[in-house]
């Protein structure tokens, strides 16, 4: 039997990595979908009206299981974690407040859009796509700031164990908030963008190379790559914050054990934290002191400057790491390489379209690992410096039965939406495609009223 | 007074939930118990009616839990504490119920006929059945935080005082009592919604939900007397008892609405009847969040936390109300939809 502070933890981790892809689509799939509408409008020509069409479905069926899955969330950060909760509730509170505005405006007019095809002018309806899509990237950058306090907590004084003259704004002071909530909202374009343009790939790789699939994977690309470019730039702000605020997160995901002056950049290798050793690892001389500090020859602070009860998991911090770099490493290469064909005025080939294909889930590896090196870097406090997670934990027994349910529940849904949503993806719509009318079934007209 | 106002704030968001939410939840009451000769017609008209409005309908709970945990933290530990397990299940129907209306929308529909395919009625069960059990739950919940047996000390330490408070006779009654509520607000705003025979298949309903409305009070009063005597006292002061007769009338109009065919007032009155239950039921448990050791002052945040809540309410109200005027004016406006067919056709 699992102890309560892993179950707990794990129920944590599968109800965020759940939810992070959907509100990441949530975040993503809107710009998408007015962009193309947006083109519709302007080029009178009806291929992008589908695109905005197909979006729109994708966005409405991935959209009510993020919101769902975040009111769990909501619910779950009392239920496991009472205590961190009862201590920052009224600090964070704030984030969550103006959040729940950003995301009220983002579901009312995600109805209007949805529903509203018929009902509202075009030039309306489009507008309500725009808020929908500005909207649901508010609401994002606004609940990161709560992440932003947990890892760099301001904004209030301890006294006896309890936080007092609190500034309510608090989590929006956090020197962490901006470049967190840069790097996560980036972070949800690129793994839209991708993940979008792998549909359209595996069309045209089935001959369907028509305005319709071209558009797709030109517009869900233009997006991606667009925002792959700006990512290392907000990580390099990510990562000069980290060394400076969070030293011993930084030490980990580097799996840099001993401070030392001119530091090595550690690529890949398995650290072993019993040797203070890295296995199997590239180095990359001076490198981490540059990246960290902007001067080659700058000391950065190692594992060994932390009592060892205070080190976050080595492997998986640094594992989750390279796992992160390398995606967007290769996600960048991958838009370069379709940038640089459609430059040359070239069809994308077979195997620049097979890239795209297998590049296609690479973006929410990287969303799901870039998260992981945030909050397992953050262990063991729950609020950096101020209180550990095993003191946040709930006291109910009986965590490891609900983290079992939750685990199925989610297992259960995630599989019936990859099916709905593969059914969607297939088939496009008549008008622009004539040769895939044949594979379309009757999911065009399911949700006609 | 600060801590009384934003109390004040997290109920109204309770009493939207309520009644939005819970038309919602009803109308899923109803696609589990469509029958007859237009039992289609009638799921048919229940999507149609919650399609575009359930999503903002469901963020009032957002709210709810929000206002709660930045304005009252350790009402909300204590509370996570002791309502666990009916938490959970409160999600596990949340997000089935949430999830099972889209996937049923966007599932395809059989080949042959213009009935809903095999998945999409799979998907349709679990979304009624989710939507029978949420309400249920959540009463049950609100009637463990009245019941007086949830203990609470000093140090946040969470006690029962005898059996599961949410398994207590009050407790399921006040769940039996929200299901009722939630079919009920479903049948009175599907018969504004609708017309003809379907017009009357909800009214019917609505009329039987109302009489189990009726019953279930009767039920749920001497529970109240004897299992949660300090909230009979609240509810029958002075300060609640106006509040809960404001109620009882508009019970009794919009079943006379209801009766007489007047549904539009039946569905005016409906709504002031669920915000008068729970505005009196708010005022009885004050100055109590979770009777007798939490009280509103006790778990409220700073001064500066509850100040932010009020002086954002304003700018986030400007923000909302008109869209959500705008959101009820596209899909259940009388100038558009069914009703402008309605009135076209009674002329």
């Amino acid at each position: 039997m699992i102890d309560t502070l892993t179950a707990a933890r794990a129920q944590m981790e599968v109800s965020l990595a759940f939810h992070m892809i959907f509100a990441a689509l949530g975040i993503g799939m809107p710009l998408l979908m007015v962009l193309a509408e947006g083109l519709a409008i302007r080029t009178g020509r009806e291929h992008y009206r589908e695109l905005a069409r197909k979006w729109a479905k994708a966005t409405a069926l991935t959209f009510a299981v993020g919101a769902v899955s975040g009111t769990a969330l909501s619910f779950e950060l009392g239920l496991l974690w009472p205590r961190f909760m009862a201590f920052s509730g009224g600090i964070i509170g704030s984030a969550f407040a103006l959040e729940g505005y950003a995301f009220f405006i983002e579901a009312i007019f995600l109805g209007l859009y949805l529903y509203g095809w018929e009902r509202l002018s075009p030039r309306a309806h489009l507008l309500c796509g725009v808020v929908v899509a500005f909207s649901g990237m508010v609401s994002g950058v606004l609940v990161v700031a709560a992440n932003a306090w947990m890892q760099n907590p301001v904004g209030f004084e301890l006294v006896g164990g309890r936080a007092v003259n609190v500034d309510p704004l608090a989590p929006f002071r956090s020197p962490a908030w901006f470049h967190m909530a840069l790097h996560s909202t980036l972070s949800c374009y690129i793994a839209t963008g991708f993940a979008a343009a792998g549909v359209y790939a595996v069309g045209m790789l089935r001959g369907r190379r028509d305005a319709y699939h071209r558009s797709g994977l030109t517009l869900a690309l233009a997006l991606a790559t667009v925002t792959a470019l700006l990512q290392p730039l907000s990580g390099d702000l990510s990562a000069k914050h980290v060394a400076e605020h969070q030293p011993a997160k930084l030490a980990a995901m580097e799996a840099h054990f001993h401070t030392e002056a001119g530091a090595p950049l550690i690529v890949g290798g398995l650290p072993d934290v019993e040797t203070g050793t890295v296995r199997y690892a590239v180095r990359l001389p001076r490198m981490l002191s540059f990246l960290a500090h902007g001067d080659f020859d700058a000391e950065v602070q190692g594992l060994n400057d932390f009592p060892r009860e205070l080190w976050p998991n080595v492997l998986i911090a640094h594992l989750a790491f390279q796992v992160m770099v390398g995606c967007g490493m290769a996600l960048i290469g991958l838009g370069a390489w379709f940038w640089l064909a459609r430059w040359r005025r070239r069809e994308p080939g077979r195997w620049l379209l097979r890239a795209v294909v297998v590049g296609s889930p690479l973006g929410f590896v990287a969303l799901q690992a870039g998260w992981i090196v945030t909050e397992v870097g953050r262990q063991p406090w729950v609020v950096y410096g101020v209180m550990r997670t095993r003191d946040g934990v709930t006291p109910v027994e009986g965590v490891p039965a609900t983290l079992f349910g939750f685990s199925v529940l989610y297992l259960v849904l995630g599989v019936a939406l990859a099916w709905l949503l593969r059914r969607l993806a297939t088939g496009a719509p008549p008008s622009s495609s004539p040769t895939a009318a044949t594979t379309q079934t009757g999911e065009e007209v399911a949700h006609a009223r | 007074m600060l801590v009384e106002l934003v109390a004040g704030l997290a109920l109204v968001a309770l009493i939207a939930y309520a009644v939005l939410a819970g038309a919602d939840f009803g109308g899923g009451i109803w696609d589990a118990l469509a029958r007859g000769p237009r039992r289609d017609a009638q799921r048919e008209a229940i999507a149609k009616a919650m399609g575009p409005v359930w999503e903002a309908n469901h963020v009032w709970l957002i709210f709810v839990i929000v206002l709660l945990f930045t304005g009252f933290p350790s009402a909300f530990a204590a509370l996570s504490i002791a309502l666990f397990t009916p938490f959970h299940l409160v999600l596990l129907g949340i997000i089935l119920r949430g999830a099972a209306f889209v996937f049923r929308a966007y599932s395809p529909q059989s080949a042959r006929s213009v009935r809903p395919g095999r998945g999409a009625r799979r998907w349709g069960v679990v979304f009624g059945v989710a939507s029978v059990i949420t309400p249920v739950l959540l009463g049950m919940c609100l009637g463990a935080v009245s019941s007086g047996h949830v203990r609470v000390s000093g140090d946040g330490a969470v006690r029962f005082e005898g059996p599961l408070p949410w398994l207590s006779p009050l407790a399921l009654a006040v769940g039996a009592f929200a299901l009722a509520v939630c079919a009920y607000v479903a049948a009175v705003f599907l018969a504004n919604e609708t017309e003809g025979d379907l017009r009357a298949d909800f009214r019917r309903r609505a009329l039987w939900a109302g009489t189990g409305v009726v019953a279930l009070s009767v039920l749920v009063l001497p529970l109240l007397r004897f299992d949660a005597a300090h909230l009979w006292s609240g509810l029958v002061s002075a300060r609640a008892a106006p509040v809960l007769a404001v109620g009882v009338v508009a019970a009794l109009v919009s079943g006379w609405g209801l009766w007489k065919h007047r549904l539009r007032l039946a569905r005016t009155a409906t709504v002031a009847q669920v915000a008068c239950l729970l505005a009196g039921w708010g005022i009885a448990q004050h100055p109590y969040l979770i009777y007798p050791d939490v009280t509103l002052h006790g778990a409220a945040a700073p001064d500066a936390t509850l100040r932010f809540v009020l002086w954002s309410t304003p700018f986030g109200m400007a923000l909302l109300v008109p869209s959500l005027w705008f959101l009820f004016r596209v899909f259940k406006g009388p100038a558009l939809g069914l009703a402008d067919r309605d009135d076209d056709g009674s002329a």
